[in-house]
């Protein structure tokens, strides 16, 4: 399963805590500062198009993990015999 | 690829005035996320304490309802009494609970007020710059106790969960952590039982969760959840404490 | 009941509180107003939609009450002078919050624990905001059964209509005593016009919060003014007192709530030997009815206030009176009940230009 997350750059405060619980350490603290003065996280996959190239899995621990609610989680739809509409 | 973790409903989208890694942010998402599965949105309300989370009002989106610092316990019978099909939650630092509204607390307990607490621990008074609290350990060092909490001086650490329990109105306390994603997986799943024991009519619920405070611990954020689970949970073990719901 | 019951002023007060739509009652014992809570709790039991609660303190009954009136209801404390010090901090919530709220004050003799007998030593209390903040508190000073009755229904009404406290401070004595009292009709709670501003749940509208908190010092001071705008509106509305025998008064005593009634039968004697005497009677002590107090100067030539206490309501005489005429005192504090002729024996004096 594929996943990609969305790291809302100005709500992270860069406390870290999404890249400990990260499984494929996919997320590092960027170099950029946001408007509020924080260094915040940034998804190392964020620019991959390539499928299988892919390492996240959209297990969201990152967004549960994170205290501001700057994580949105994308997950591929797992597909079965029936077909699930989007 | 489908979106599977967004912000819930009852969350408003205002960026949270808390600390880089403070427990709070947490909490209110897992409370607002319990509102939202249990579609009770528009006849919950809320009321916040004198705190880090005073300003809670400008997270959760339901009806909120101000108390003096420590009477959130009466001022939520008062509306819970008034408005008996409501969901009346108190969301409450260990200052504002278990100090100066150890009373108001003991008592909604006591008389099995259909109410939910939310207990938030953090072994320090956060807002006010890092005093002791009724929860600082033995030994912790904070801005009044200086060389760390000695016994003679400052008392010890008081369990307040475990006194409610023995109320007889109490019919559900647990507590909880949100250092992990499994312990925060933990936590919402103890915030919605708390919740439906309100909406079963069953009687007076809390759940206490330890809760990370860099800034007044002088932590890092890892450090934090790290000191938490290895040295608050020997004061404060993770557990369900009492469940007759 | 549309014939006078002979009741005594606590019950009355409750009979009152429910028939005026009261529903929500939080109290503790403290004497000398039991017969309230104890009234309110008989009541309320045979009452599907009342809520009582004998609450763990003072504290905890006024903070009760902060959560009902929040919900919408019509809401209720009582206490004696210690416990309404223990509630002042949620009286400046209440002011600030513009919620609805009656307390009642059944004064004894203080400060401290003091004893359980009449006494007027909470005026400044009440009247000077007793908590912190920049509030007042509407006071009504009933001085009989009847005057209890009426203003408990004015107390509510007032309450709702100002989104504001309401104190009614009466006295140990005032609560004891039993008089015939007709009772208004009882009010239907769900008759009373909807409050647009109660948190009751969110459903059918965006959500809405009940606070006190302004961080941002300009938001305070607006919030502030509005305040002092809607207390000068309460001035110019609501002051009330009753003239007796002042037309012709060449001295008039100033009195409210029981003392006021020791007075009147002062005021009987003195002009029994011929005297020309009156009394002016505060029925509102916040806000103070200054105007036709400050009128009486046209004619009356000095003022003798006469308190259970040792002397707070005079300060406001003298506000009123602004220097025009002499204003002395005579005042017996601690929960001493003076007698009609000795305080007529003082009255005669002042009169007569002795000083006290």
């Amino acid at each position: 399963m594929k996943g990609r997350i969305e790291i809302n750059r100005e709500r992270c405060k860069g406390c870290g805590l999404c890249i400990l619980v990260c499984p494929k350490k996919k997320i590092e603290i960027s170099p950029k500062l946001n408007t509020k003065g924080y260094y915040p996280a940034c998804f190392l996959e964020e620019d991959v198009v390539e499928n299988d190239k892919i390492e996240c899995t959209g297990c969201a621990m990152c967004a549960v993990m994170c205290p501001d609610v700057a994580i949105e989680v994308y997950r591929e739809e797992k597909k079965t015999s029936k077909d699930e509409t989007d | 690829m489908k979106k599977i973790f967004s912000r819930p409903d009852a969350l408003k989208d205002n960026p949270f005035h808390y600390c880089p890694g403070c427990g709070h942010s947490i909490i209110h998402r897992l409370v607002a996320e319990v509102i939202d599965e249990l579609g009770i949105k528009d006849r919950t309300i809320g009321v916040p304490p004198a705190g880090c989370a005073v300003l809670a009002y400008n997270y959760f989106d339901v009806d909120m309802c101000e108390a003096p610092h420590g009477r959130a316990a009466a001022v939520a019978t008062g509306m819970k009494r008034i408005l008996k099909d409501s969901v009346v939650f108190t969301y409450q630092g260990d200052g504002d609970i278990a100090a100066i509204g150890t009373a108001e607390t003991i008592h909604a307990a006591n008389r099995g007020e259909r109410i939910t607490a939310i207990f938030v621990n953090n072994a320090v008074y956060g807002m006010t710059g890092g005093q002791m609290a009724p929860t600082t350990l033995p030994g912790q060092e904070t801005t009044t106790t200086p060389g760390g909490r000695l016994q003679v001086r400052d008392g010890y650490p008081l369990d307040l969960s475990g006194m409610l329990a023995l109320a007889a109105g109490s019919v559900y306390i647990e507590r909880t952590a949100v250092t992990s994603p499994k312990g925060i997986i933990r936590t919402k799943k103890a915030i919605k039982k708390a919740f439906e024991t309100q909406l079963e009519d069953k009687g007076f619920s809390l759940v206490e969760v330890l809760s990370p405070c860099p800034t007044n611990w002088k932590m890092s954020p890892k450090d934090s959840i790290r000191w938490v689970d290895e040295i608050m949970t020997k004061i404060f073990p993770l557990k369900v404490i009492k469940d007759v719901a | 009941m549309s014939a006078k019951t002979l009741m005594r002023g606590t019950h009355v007060l409750g009979e009152a509180a429910i028939r005026a739509g009261c529903r929500a009652y939080f109290g503790y014992p403290i004497t000398p107003q039991n017969e309230l809570p104890e009234y309110m709790a008989s009541k309320f039991a045979k009452m599907d939609d009342a809520v009582f609660i004998q609450a763990e303190s003072e504290i905890a009954s006024i903070n009760m009450v902060i959560g009902a009136a929040a919900a919408g209801a019509r809401a209720m404390t009582s206490s004696s002078s210690p416990g309404i010090s223990l509630k002042q901090e949620g009286i400046s919530y209440l002011a600030a919050m513009e919620l609805p709220a009656v307390i009642v004050n059944m004064m004894r003799g203080g400060p401290g624990l003091g004893n359980i007998a009449p006494a007027q030593g909470d005026y400044f209390q009440a009247t000077r905001g007793g908590g912190h903040g920049d509030y007042r508190v509407i006071v009504l000073a009933p001085a009989y059964g009847q005057e209890i009755a009426d203003m408990t229904r004015q107390a509510f009404d007032l309450a709702d209509h100002y989104r504001t406290p309401v104190m009614i401070l009466g006295d140990g004595m005032m609560g004891q005593m039993m008089e015939p009292v007709l009772f208004p009709e009882p009010v239907d709670p769900s008759s009373l016009p909807k409050k647009e501003w109660v948190v009751n749940g969110s459903k059918g509208r965006g959500s809405r919060v009940i606070l006190s908190l302004l961080l941002d010092p300009p938001r305070e001071e607006e919030h502030n003014w509005k305040l002092a705008r809607k207390y000068q509106a309460i001035t110019e509305t609501i002051p009330d007192q009753e003239m007796y025998l002042t037309d012709d008064a060449e001295l008039v005593v100033v009195a409210y709530g029981t003392a006021a009634r020791i007075a009147k039968g002062a005021v009987h004697r003195v002009r029994q030997s011929g005297l020309k005497v009156g009394l002016y009677r505060p029925k509102t002590l916040w806000p103070f009815p200054s105007k036709p107090l400050a009128k009486l100067c046209d004619h009356v030539g000095q003022f003798l206030v006469f308190e259970m206490s040792t002397g707070q309501m005079v300060e406001d005489v003298r506000l009123a009176v602004e220097g025009r005429r002499e204003v002395s005192f005579y005042g017996r504090p601690g929960g001493v009940v003076s007698t009609p002729e000795e305080v007529a024996a003082i009255v005669s004096s002042a009169y007569h230009g002795k000083s006290n």
